[in-house]
């Protein structure tokens, strides 16, 4: 039976309750044996950007420790966060220390929640019905850093009903990047702006992507822009019945 | 542009940018984006291309001191005379006074960063030397009184309109707003400059060691009349431009124009060794090369910083820059703008007078993915990010204190799960009084910065205790 031990996100834990549920759900039905580290907080990713590798270490060796109780592979609804594990805790810790080969294992079995089905559970079917147009936002830490093109997409393509239409900036970054809406507002506002008015002109009535922070960002502007434009993550999407 | 900046604060001009800066600059830079992505898609070995353009230039960054002596041995016994600048002032210097040994009143120059970067044209025209810019969009800003506002586009900020009304002012004519004429103006002025200056000036694009080589990559052609019409060619030229040989050459030359504007070869490609060497031979009698320092030995120190030098200035990272594409060339405060600025500035001027720079970034590492050199962008911005929030060997921290201290504090909470815990606990109750029609619409400092860009979604945090208690599939808690 494969394991999967639940890493949520601060993200995800602060504002994205369904999403989790759902994300538990999908794993379980597909046979997968979840568990959840409960002292997990956040990978330490917001300092790790902004400069501070010393404050991000006693974060980062809390999440090692966390999950390193068990040997089950990691999973998480966010490719950035994913990536902060995966290519940056290594970094953080001198080689031929413990915590150094920790961070390398912990590394070597940490996943994006659709890498997971995709690539580690072969699964491309979730048994999803969605009968709508649906346009997809490449989120670019799960594009670039994870390099992650195809898997959303393969997913998308098996849901029952589901139109889908691409953007015509689709891997454009929609202006999140962390701190810096609130470093830089107004240049993360226009980012956020011509993301929405690419997607209103997509047609579609549904945009969907596989990270919390661009989804705060693109939910929250394509509301203020009155538009009714459902955006999602792309786990409460695979989870419509 | 004259003096480096003070201090550059990108935030401050993010807040009023003119709106038909990011019109202009989009439009421009999508064009140059799909060029370079069919040029690309044509070359099958783009990516080992792209390898092998990296590696020669870390070859070259780690033996640089070889490659330029070998560099100065073959421009000596070309002919040509090579000089050494510390610093701006001293490259400024040293073209001020071989102007006056030869009795220069009036310079016509090329398109150079390098000469952007000493601002050489400010310094000139203090001396009474007169100093045309013959590529058009930099006579075009050398009208308007800036700097450029992207590497190979000076005047990408500016429409024809605005354009013509620049010539009418400057000119004193009545320009139409149309780019044709608008060119024939300028080459008709331009013409009769090439034909009266005493001195041409350029930059380059690299230097061949192997045979003391300067190559100009150019599209115009003023970059030829400037090097080969006036008896006087004087270069100023980074000593990061190096490369060992014509073979690297090849490489190099593929990777810069396709990256760059979309084409396979510039329409024109110069290679300069020394001066004309008899009578009837094109180019000038006395050719001298300023090779330009400028803090880069010093930079060349740290490993991670240094890869900024491996550019080849193609621009296409700013191109696809999402940031650089909303706030146009100017918010970046010097010469040199978009990512690459961001990376490059703060390591020139200084951590204090840049800080604002490595921050002016999502990380989207869109910029990385089509660097022709491979330089590690997002890498060195979050190195030079450190160098802002924790200092290094190069800098002491320059962040404000209160922005330190809350890091230290969030450092605190979330190395320690309780304290994230009770956090969490408390935070969806706090925020709950915002909180109208399913939305936080607007919220306390400083998530303030956040709301009047668009509403936060309501803290919901209850998966952990759905988790313990109302999860209708009891899975196990590795925890308990
Ligand atoms: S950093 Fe790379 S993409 Fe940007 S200008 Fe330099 S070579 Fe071109």
């Amino acid at each position: 039976m494969p394991k999967a031990q639940l890493f949520i996100t601060c993200l995800g834990d602060q504002f994205y309750t369904t999403t989790l549920q759902n994300m538990t759900h999908i794993l379980e039905r597909l046979g997968v044996d979840v568990s959840f580290p409960s002292e997990q907080t956040c990978c330490g990713q917001p300092l790790f950007n902004n400069g501070f590798e010393e404050k991000t270490r006693p974060v980062a060796l809390n999440f090692l420790r966390a999950f390193s109780k068990s040997d089950a592979p990691i999973v998480a609804p966010s490719g950035s966060c994913v990536s902060m594990v995966k290519h940056h805790y290594a970094e953080l810790f001198k080689e031929g220390t413990p915590e150094h080969a920790l961070a390398v294992d912990i590394a070597s079995r940490t996943y994006e929640f659709t890498e997971y089905l995709v690539n580690v559970l072969k699964v491309t079917d979730v048994g999803a019905v969605y009968p709508h147009k649906v346009t997809y936002h490449a989120s670019c830490h799960y594009l670039r850093e994870m390099g992650l093109k195809t898997e959303a997409k393969t997913l998308l393509n098996q849901v029952k009903g589901l139109e889908f239409v691409q953007l015509k900036e689709e891997e454009t970054c929609c202006g999140f990047g962390g701190a810096f809406t609130v470093t830089y507002p107004e240049v993360s506002r226009s980012m956020m702006e011509n993301k929405v008015k690419d997607i209103v002109a997509s047609g579609a009535d549904t945009v969907v992507m596989c990270e919390p922070g661009c989804l705060m960002n693109v939910a929250g502007g394509l509301h203020k822009a009155g538009s009714h434009i459902r955006a999602m993550h792309i786990i409460d999407l695979l989870s419509s019945q | 542009m004259s003096e480096p900046p003070a201090y550059i604060g990108f935030e401050e001009y993010s807040e009023h940018i003119p709106a038909s800066i990011p019109a202009a600059v989009q439009q421009a830079t999508s064009r140059f984006v799909s060029g370079r992505a069919a040029r690309v898609a044509e070359l099958p070995e783009w990516e080992q291309l792209r390898q092998a353009g990296s590696e020669i230039r870390l070859h070259t960054i780690e033996n640089m001191d070889v490659y330029l002596a070998q560099l100065e041995e073959k421009i000596l016994s070309a002919g040509g005379h090579v000089h050494w600048a510390q610093t701006a002032e001293d490259a400024n210097r040293i073209v001020l006074q071989i102007a006056k040994e030869h009795n220069v009143k009036t310079a016509v120059k090329s398109k150079s960063m390098a000469t952007e970067e000493i601002g050489l044209n400010h310094f000139l025209e203090k001396e009474n030397i007169q100093i045309i810019e013959t590529d058009l969009g930099e006579y075009i800003i050398q009208l308007a009184g800036t700097g450029p506002s992207h590497i190979i586009v000076p005047a990408v900020h500016l429409k024809k309109e605005e354009i013509a009304a620049i010539f009418s002012e400057k000119l004193d004519m009545n320009a139409p707003a149309d780019p044709i004429e608008l060119a024939r103006i300028a080459r008709e002025i331009l013409r009769e400059k090439f034909l009266t200056a005493e001195m041409g000036i350029s930059g380059g694009n690299f230097l061949v060691a192997e045979t003391g080589t300067l190559v100009m990559v150019t599209n115009e052609g003023n970059g030829r009349m400037c090097t080969t019409m006036p008896e006087l060619h004087v270069a100023v030229v980074g000593i990061d431009k190096i490369i060992p040989d014509w073979e690297s050459l090849t490489v190099f030359l593929k990777l810069l124009a396709r990256s760059a504007t979309g084409q396979k070869l510039s329409t024109y490609t110069q290679f300069i060794t020394g001066p004309r060497h008899e009578e009837g031979e094109f180019g000038p009698k006395e050719f001298h090369l300023i090779l330009l320092d400028n803090g880069r030995s010093n930079i060349l120190q740290d490993p991670i910083g240094r890869e900024v030098f491996k550019c080849i200035r193609c621009g296409a990272c700013a191109n696809v820059c999402p940031v650089y594409k909303n706030v146009g060339g100017f918010a970046y405060g010097w010469f040199i703008s978009g990512p690459i600025g961001a990376i490059l500035s703060p390591q020139m001027l200084g951590i204090k007078t840049a800080r604002e720079l490595p921050y002016a970034s999502t990380l989207c590492g869109a910029c990385a993915d089509v660097c022709p050199v491979k330089i590690p962008i997002p890498t060195i911005l979050r190195h030079l990010r450190r160098r802002v929030a924790e200092g290094d060997a190069i800098s002491l921290p320059t962040i404000p204190v209160p922005i330190r201290a809350a890091a230290g504090l969030s450092s605190l909470a979330l190395a320690h799960n309780w304290i994230y815990r009770f956090g969490a606990l408390i935070l969806p109750t706090l925020m709950s009084i915002f909180k109208r029609n399913g939305w936080i619409p607007s919220a306390p400092y400083p998530l303030s910065r956040w709301t009047k860009s668009r509403p936060l979604p309501p803290f919901t945090s209850h998966f952990r205790r759905w988790w313990k208690t109302a999860r209708p599939t009891q899975g196990k808690d590795s925890t308990r």
